[in-house]
């Protein structure tokens, strides 16, 4: 895109400055449209798995119910409680909410399509999902209330106990793909197993890796079954308590951001991204972007499906399948993995 | 020129957040101003080309050790009448530390200048040759020349964590814990039994 605009006649630092720029907006702008969008699709999907109808009033088939309650929360009043901590209980939607939005910068959309193509890539993604506990712990603690700080204990704890098995789970991909770059990791994808399946999880060692990367990306999310920071029978609505207004939507947009992130890391990583599922030349013929966006609306699908029939975990069990499950065999899967890439491909 | 003016912004934000840190009544507000500064240590590191060790230093600090820091701050009771009635009695001790610590900066920094120490000179001989990535040099180094180095790191800091995990655990018998193995592995028939009592007799369990 540099180009283009360096043969509109500006310089090279001109070009490159507005090139980001309008890339950013070509990325966050769509993901707005499509949080929006997904919210009715969850939404619906819910209702349907609950034999009900869904938002079906606004708009043809309710369509433009989340554009609706968007307008509704804007007009709204911003109530900050007088004992909150001000500038703390305000910064840490932004937070939430600006952290959804920057890890979608090193995500390829088609081959080359990436905004950052950077070398390490894939552990930006890592530092910057590290962020979002922020977001929600802040809110906790300047709410200065009861359930917004149970929910913030609840979700550093969570939220670092994934962080590590992902961690080990994201390695393994690492090894194999020999990179950190996310273009070369799907690239690496191309005809992975028998020359035809294009994706790492058709791969008999890494596939447990990614029913593993399913479940730690629902609990780092804070999805249903996980969904522990904001259970309503327990903590009332949990660190969201005392938001009304525009900072609850934040928080609301960068939840939804954060799923359809990792549903996007799932395809990027584990189902070859931009690549069709099969190696075959005229599939090629659709675009890539095209083949991302519906995997990572299936992966949607599957993050619904499993809130619409999963009944929610109690803490300890939580705890128990991040430490004593998922770490160790994560981790074992760590060696095992590096064990047979040494013994064929290296050794 | 960008990259000037990136590092004047990122170093100001480093030192100006660090100074914070300290000075912040509130030690949450400590502790977030300290996850600035690292942050921005980051972006000084990435303006080096050292984006390895820049992104490990988010993930690490940012990701994991200062939310800890953070989870046990906000659980502090602060009392701010008691943390200034400290201050008088504190105040010799601390300022003896800080003499302690100017001099060492002093001496430290006049002993480098006299040429006693040869840490090298920023004339990129250090950096990484072009094309290789910076994760593939450092993997290079480390399991390479320091192999045995990083292998000894790896056992002592295996053995503090074997340790506090030592320390800190207590075999407790008053509480009752779930053995999910025990409570699949049960099956209706043993968990189960059927009785007919006779009308009025009950049942004896």
């Amino acid at each position: 895109m540099t180009a283009f605009f360096q043969s509109l006649g500006m310089s090279y630092e001109w070009a490159w400055f507005v090139s980001t720029i309008a890339g950013i907006l070509l990325i966050a702008l769509p993901l707005m449209l499509g949080v929006a969008m997904i919210i009715y699709a969850d939404r619906k999907i819910w209702a349907a798995m609950a034999l009900r109808r869904g938002p079906n009033v606004v708009g043809p088939f309710g369509l433009l119910q989340s554009f609706a309650d968007g307008l509704k929360v804007f007009l709204q009043e911003t109530i900050v409680p007088s004992a909150s901590n001000k500038v703390l209980f305000l910064i840490a939607p932004i937070i939430t909410f600006t952290v959804a939005l920057m890890a979608w910068a090193v995500i390829p959309f088609n081959s080359g399509a990436v905004l950052a193509d950077i070398n390490v890539g894939l552990l930006y993604v890592l530092a910057i999902s590290s962020l979002g506990v922020y977001g929600v712990v802040i809110a906790g603690w300047a709410s200065n209330s009861k359930y917004p700080f149970f929910s913030a204990m609840r979700a550093s704890a969570q939220m670092i106990s994934y962080e590590v098995s992902i961690g080990f789970i994201l390695i393994c991909v690492v090894l194999w793909a020999g990179s950190f770059n996310l273009n070369e990791i799907v690239a690496d994808q191309k005809g992975h197993v028998f020359g035809i399946l294009n994706g790492y999880a058709f791969n008999p060692l890494l596939f447990p890796m990614w029913v593993m990367f399913l479940i730690s990306g629902m609990a780092e999310t804070a999805r249903a079954p996980f969904d522990l920071t904001e259970a309503e029978s327990e903590l009332v609505a949990g660190y969201q308590t005392e938001y009304s207004s525009m900072a609850f939507a934040l928080y609301w947009l960068g939840e939804y951001a954060n799923v359809l992130l990792m549903c996007t890391l799932n395809a990027v990583l584990f189902f070859g991204g931009y690549l069709p599922p099969l190696d075959l030349p005229f599939l090629y013929v659709v675009p890539g972007f095209v083949w991302l966006l519906l995997k990572i609306l299936f992966f949607f699908f599957v993050f619904s499906w499993v809130k619409a029939t999963v009944p929610r975990y109690r803490y300890d069990q939580l705890m128990r399948l991040g430490w004593k499950v998922f770490l160790p065999v994560s981790l074992g899967f760590v060696v095992l993995v590096s064990g047979y890439l040494m013994f064929t491909r290296y050794g | 020129m960008i990259h000037t003016i990136a590092f004047y912004l990122f170093a100001t934000l480093v030192v100006a957040s660090g100074a914070i840190t300290i000075l912040a009544r509130n030690p949450v507000h400590s502790v977030l101003w300290l996850i600035l500064a690292f942050f921005n240590a980051a972006g000084l590191m990435v303006l080096v080309g050292a984006e390895f060790i820049a992104m490990l230093l988010v993930i690490v600090y940012v990701g994991a050790v200062a939310v800890l820091f953070l989870f046990v701050v906000m659980m502090l009771d602060i009392d701010f009448a008691e943390l200034r009635a400290g201050f008088v009695k504190n105040f010799p001790l601390g300022m003896l530390v800080a003499v302690v610590l100017l001099c060492e900066i002093v001496l430290g920094i006049g002993a480098f200048r006299a040429g006693a120490l040869h840490l090298g000179t920023p004339d990129g001989s250090a950096a990484t040759a072009v094309g290789v990535s910076n994760i593939k040099a450092i993997g290079a180094l480390l399991y390479g020349r320091y192999l045995f180095l990083f292998e000894a790191a790896g056992v002592i800091l295996l053995v503090a964590m074997i340790g506090a995990i030592v320390l800190t655990h207590r075999q407790r018998s008053d509480t009752r814990g779930q053995n999910i193995g025990r409570q699949i592995a049960r099956r209706p028939e043993e968990a189960t039994v059927n009785v007919k009592p006779e009308v009025g007799k009950g049942v004896q369990l």
